[in-house]
């Protein structure tokens, strides 16, 4: 599948939403754990050698699931392959807490649903349709019961 | 730079709604290294968008994307190509090539632009956050309402009512009364008298004490009174610390769930 590297190396340079050093492994046999530069940007994750300015790699985090694991250690993988996960060992518990919580969030599906819930929400309280203002209410993304996960 | 392609090509084909599909013609780029001039043949290509990603098959039916273009950071615009209905993506780095889509219409050619325009999570999330500043005031002005005599607060109002634990937390006494959830949709709440703010929580409806519920979807978990001492902060409304919040409650049933499954 061919894909715009070139952009996506540029958003591997954006600011990040959160960016740390990390210990990482991937889903390789015989992989072990190894200190990377983890930063989240939109909904990619990128990973980089800590004293490289070009990431390894870059996971796109749609349709994935953020599991805590052990103490200090949470994993991402994704749902058509449940079994293999990335692992990030952080310093501690509290750090983990915070990765786990952002990626939870660091998808579109997820900023969809929260579109559609605070959207029904404000139209129940107030009556009226917030995204109006925004020409998108009738946008089938936006649509309730079109995104029953 | 690897990417979790499997995965990408996956989240293109699976059963999530896409915000946007159809059949466009995409300019070939051909490169001659002594002109800076590009080949002007084009491929009728299946385009798929959802989120920030358009993906684009060879086919309708094709099983795999043929290619993906991240759409973050890019900015749509019509072109002057020597086709009519065409439009570019296009983005900030100056060397960067861009894609020349061309649609059969006036029509889908507009809904096409206004689709990848508006396609970036940046856009998203901050709609998003108008949102919810949106909800929080909503919520405000409501709490503020019901303060007031009843006669001018509850006429003609709705007695649907967001979940209390969104409102500020010093309107609480007032609120856990009315402190119906109404997740999911057409959670209708009944109505119900209350008599000021000294009154306990009345008994939740019927259909949201059953905690083998349908908690599938959007549908509302069980509520006991207990949980309306919810963890969320007072100060905000935030959709993901409610989603979180429930998530323990559905973590607790799974959980008896597999519980109830090993017993046999």
């Amino acid at each position: 599948m061919r894909y715009n590297e070139r952009e996506l190396l540029s958003l591997a340079r954006q600011p990040a939403e959160k960016a740390a050093e990390i210990r990482m492994s991937v889903p390789k046999k015989g992989s072990v754990l190894k200190k990377r530069l983890v930063k989240l940007v939109v909904n990619f994750l990128f990973y980089f050698r800590t004293d490289e300015a070009e990431p390894i790699g870059a996971l796109l985090l749609e349709h994935c699931r953020i599991t805590k694991e052990e103490e200090n250690v949470f994993s991402i993988s994704f749902i058509e392959e449940p079994e293999r996960k990335y692992c990030f060992e952080c310093a501690s518990e509290q750090q983990c807490q915070e990765w786990v919580e952002a990626l939870k969030r660091a998808s579109y599906e997820f900023l969809r649903r929260s579109l559609i819930f605070y959207r029904n929400e404000i139209q129940k309280m107030t009556g009226k349709d917030p995204l109006e203002q925004y020409g998108i209410s009738e946008e089938t993304r936006f649509q309730l019961g079109t995104h029953q996960q | 730079m690897k990417l979790n392609e499997r995965s990408v090509a996956h989240y293109a084909t699976c059963d999530s709604p896409a915000d946007h599909t159809g059949f466009l013609r995409k300019r070939v780029e051909r490169h001659h290294h002594h002109a800076h001039h590009y080949g002007t043949s084009y491929q009728r290509r299946w385009f798929v968008l959802k989120g920030n990603l358009l993906f684009y098959f060879e086919e309708r039916e094709s099983r795999e994307p043929v290619g993906l273009v991240v759409l973050e950071g890019c900015t749509v615009e019509l072109c002057e190509a020597a086709e009519e209905f065409a439009f570019a993506i296009r983005f900030d780095d100056a060397g960067a090539r861009a894609y020349v889509l061309v649609a059969d219409g006036q029509a889908t050619m507009e809904a096409w632009v206004k689709a990848l325009s508006r396609a970036s999570f940046d856009y998203m999330r901050l709609v998003v956050k108008e949102l919810e500043k949106q909800l929080e005031e909503a919520c405000k002005s409501l709490a503020a309402c019901r303060k007031s005599p009843r006669r001018s607060s509850s006429s003609g109002r709705k007695r649907h009512l967001s979940n209390p634990a969104l409102l500020p937390l010093q309107e609480k006494p007032a609120i856990l009364e009315n402190g119906y959830s109404t997740w999911g949709i057409g959670g209708s709440v009944p109505g119900g008298d209350h008599d000021g703010g000294q009154a306990k929580p009345p008994p939740l409806p019927p259909r949201r004490r059953s905690a083998t519920g349908s908690a599938t979807g959007s549908s509302a978990p069980g509520l006991s009174p207990a949980m309306l001492q919810s963890p969320v902060s007072p100060d905000t409304v935030c959709f993901s610390k409610l989603h979180d919040w429930y998530g323990q409650e559905i973590v607790a049933l799974r959980r008896e769930w597999q519980e109830r499954q090993k017993r046999g």
